[in-house]
């Protein structure tokens, strides 16, 4: 199975063949490294930029402009902030110029912590980038969505963050990509860059299915169950899953749902998911106070309060400014596994 | 204006640029004055909230107009401006009527749809990308389209459209300046562009003295082997004739150039500064002197076009008065493409 970085980089290669894409830039996102994750190598159209973030996203805006499509990389989220107020005009750019100019570009960046990467490689940006109006925000949790969300992102003629957990871009999916050879040793030896001299090095695409979508707006319910919702994206979906599997096991059947776009969100999915166990838990590890998992557990109270049994719980990052690098930080910092079936029995265990 | 020197000399050495030129040049900026201070008239009778533009900016922006080469797509030059420049607008072609419905937030405003102060102007069949109120973010933008344009020119070598980027002395402080002057010079990724600083010498109150170290903005691009410039952008002939050479430079060399050109500032920063005229070099009165003194033109001849773009303004502003304004439910039109709805109430 291939891992998140190839899936991304799968699907960058069919937007350059299939999508238009003419342009994949960011810092060392070209050869001979081809992204700090590996998720750009051999890619025709990559190239590197000077270590200037705002000069990344200028140029991506720019490119869209022209009408060109092109996918732009901020090498950690951590690095994004000095960008906001340009991601702030990509996001306005149509709306103010009165539909005059579209915007269709795509942002990647890894987010969130868990690979102990300290002050300036933990940063989330879920909550930032939902206070972005005029884009379009995906976080996918597995190698198939990610490759599908990819294609998805290329194709809209929307500004579209892709937010990639970074934790989770090594890790291998459970189902194959529609194309993609069964022996992932096969995979690797056809799209991996070689360790050493790469100068000659050219990759092997496989016939990857072009057409495969995860639309965006749309959230997929990873464990079905009753006695209470779980709403998560990005790593804290897995280990939402991993409690779901846990507590099931006792016989107590949790539903998750993986949200994989924040924006537009699938509140249809959410909404009728809460209506069948009445008790809702939102997880995420973004810092908690004006966390995006407050705007959902509000729609809740607002929309759903008479239906339901427990208050909406929201389970995020601790208001700190930062992730410090030893695990007693990061593990008091972020939701941890334990923290998640805790709240998760808290919720059920809630007597009206 | 007040004209009353009248001669009739031509220039020893011939006319430096042809007579239909010099006397298009100076209607044009003739019309952009009058426009300017119609719009600033409109913001003092209460028929607007604010004002900002480009007076003074005439023969720097009436010459970059009358060269861009016009229309939408790779092949065409980008333009990213600021919010003084009406003159390159006016000198493209642009209507009155579209400045003062931006300037009065009507529905018909086509660049804003009545969302955005003065100036604010957006025109995709040429190529204007949208003037933005944050100071310098347009030269960041700018390596995007010449980045397209590189990949462009050199796949096809019929295509040469270049990028001009516009702003001013004050905002050239912004990390953004300094990002176009990176990206557009790295060695063997010359961006075809051409790089350009208004320098009116004041940043809203504050001098250019209290702000800049550096003896001119062009000389920055020196650092970046770029070529450099600084031309008197009071002067119309002389924009004109460098402004020409250099777009040839570019369009030939695919390669960036720095140009600072002086200008002034005749009405303040904004209305926020009283929008009164201010006594510095005006480009208007003194390029009607000189084309006076050359005997192409007379003091009569300029009062009576004055008059007709002044008749012509105030019409566009009866007219404007008379058209619908935004709407309520217009607050979610555009916010994405093809109005797909961005209201988390409907999802």
């Amino acid at each position: 199975m291939a891992n998140m970085a190839q899936a991304v980089r799968m699907a960058l290669h069919v937007g350059e063949e299939h999508l238009g894409v003419k342009d994949i830039f960011g810092q060392d996102v070209g050869a001979p490294l081809g992204g700090v994750f590996t998720a750009t190598q051999g890619l025709k159209t990559a190239w590197n930029t000077p270590l200037d973030e705002r000069g990344i996203i200028g140029c991506a805006m720019g490119i869209a402009m022209t009408g060109d499509r092109c996918v732009a990389e901020i090498q950690f989220c951590d690095y994004i902030f000095n960008t906001v107020d340009l991601l702030k005009i990509a996001g306005n750019t149509l709306w103010v110029s009165h539909g005059n100019y579209n915007m269709p570009l795509v942002v990647k960046t890894p987010v969130g912590a868990g690979i102990r990467g300290s002050v300036y490689h933990s940063h989330s940006f879920d909550a930032w980038a939902t206070r972005l109006p005029g884009w379009k925000v995906v976080m996918p949790s597995n190698p198939l969505d990610a490759y599908g969300l990819m294609l998805s992102a290329i194709e809209d003629p929307n500004p579209v963050l892709f937010l990639e957990p970074k934790a989770l871009l090594r890790v291998r999916g459970e189902e194959l990509l529609p194309g993609e050879p069964s022996d992932e040793r096969e995979l690797k030896a056809m799209i991996d860059a070689p360790l050493g001299d790469r100068s000659k090095w050219k990759p092997r695409w496989p016939k990857l299915d072009e057409t495969f979508r995860v639309p965006i707006g749309k959230a997929k319910i990873t464990r079905e169950g009753d006695r209470a919702t779980v709403v998560s994206y990005g790593r804290m979906l897995t280990l939402c899953n991993r409690a779901a599997d846990e507590l099931k096991a006792e016989g107590c059947a949790v539903e998750v749902i993986d949200l994989r776009s924040l924006y537009p969100y699938d509140w249809q999915t959410v909404r009728a998911s809460i209506l069948k166990t009445k008790r809702v838990l939102f997880v995420n590890e973004d810092t908690e106070v004006t966390n995006f998992g407050e705007h959902l557990s509000y729609r809740v109270t607002q929309e759903l309060f008479y239906d339901i049994l427990a208050r909406p719980r929201l389970l995020a990052g601790k208001n700190v400014p930062g992730v410090g690098l030893h695990p007693n930080y990061e593990d008091s910092s972020v939701p941890q596994y334990k923290e998640i079936v805790e709240e998760i029995r808290a919720l059920i265990a809630e007597v009206p | 204006m007040s004209v009353t020197k009248k001669t009739l000399k031509a220039p020893a050495k011939g006319l430096p640029l042809p007579k239909e030129l010099l006397l298009q040049m100076l209607d044009l900026m003739i019309k952009s004055r009058v426009l300017e201070e119609r719009l600033i008239k409109i913001y003092k009778a209460g028929e607007s909230y604010f004002w900002i533009g480009g007076p003074g900016e005439e023969a720097w922006g009436v010459p970059l107009g009358l060269l861009v080469n016009k229309g939408r797509g790779h092949k065409h030059d980008y333009l990213h401006l600021h919010y003084r420049c009406s003159p390159t607008l006016v000198a493209m072609g642009m209507p009155m009527i579209d400045s003062v419905r931006i300037m009065m937030n009507r529905a018909t405003d086509t660049s804003t749809g009545g969302k955005n102060f003065s100036n604010h102007f957006c025109y995709p069949e040429w190529n204007v990308t949208p003037v933005s109120s944050p100071i310098e973010v347009q030269y960041q933008m700018a390596i995007g389209t010449a980045w397209a344009q590189r990949r462009e020119n050199k796949a096809n070598t019929k295509t040469k459209g270049v990028t001009i980027v516009t702003g001013g002395d004050a905002g050239s402080a912004e990390g953004d300046f300094a990002s176009c002057l990176v990206w557009s010079s790295r060695k063997g990724y010359e961006l075809p562009i051409l790089i350009t600083v208004q320098n009116n010498k004041w940043g809203i109150s504050t001098a250019y003295e209290g702000q800049h170290g550096e003896k001119s903005v062009a000389d920055r691009g020196k650092a970046f082997n770029m070529r450099t410039e600084v031309i008197n952008g009071n002067d119309p002939i002389e924009t004109y004739i460098k402004l020409k050479e250099i777009l040839e430079y570019i369009r030939r060399e695919g390669k960036p150039v720095l140009l600072e050109a002086t200008t002034s500032r005749l009405y303040g920063h904004s209305s926020a500064s009283g929008a009164s005229p201010i006594p510095e070099v005006d480009c208007n009165r003194e390029f009607s002197m000189r084309l006076m003194e050359w005997g192409l033109i007379t003091e009569k001849e300029i009062a009576a076009i004055t008059e007709r773009y002044e008749t012509e303004a105030r019409e566009a502003q009866e007219l404007a008065r008379t058209e619908p304004v935004p709407q309520p439910e217009d607050i979610w039109k555009h916010i994405y493409a093809n109005n797909e709805n961005a209201d988390w109430r409907k999802f």
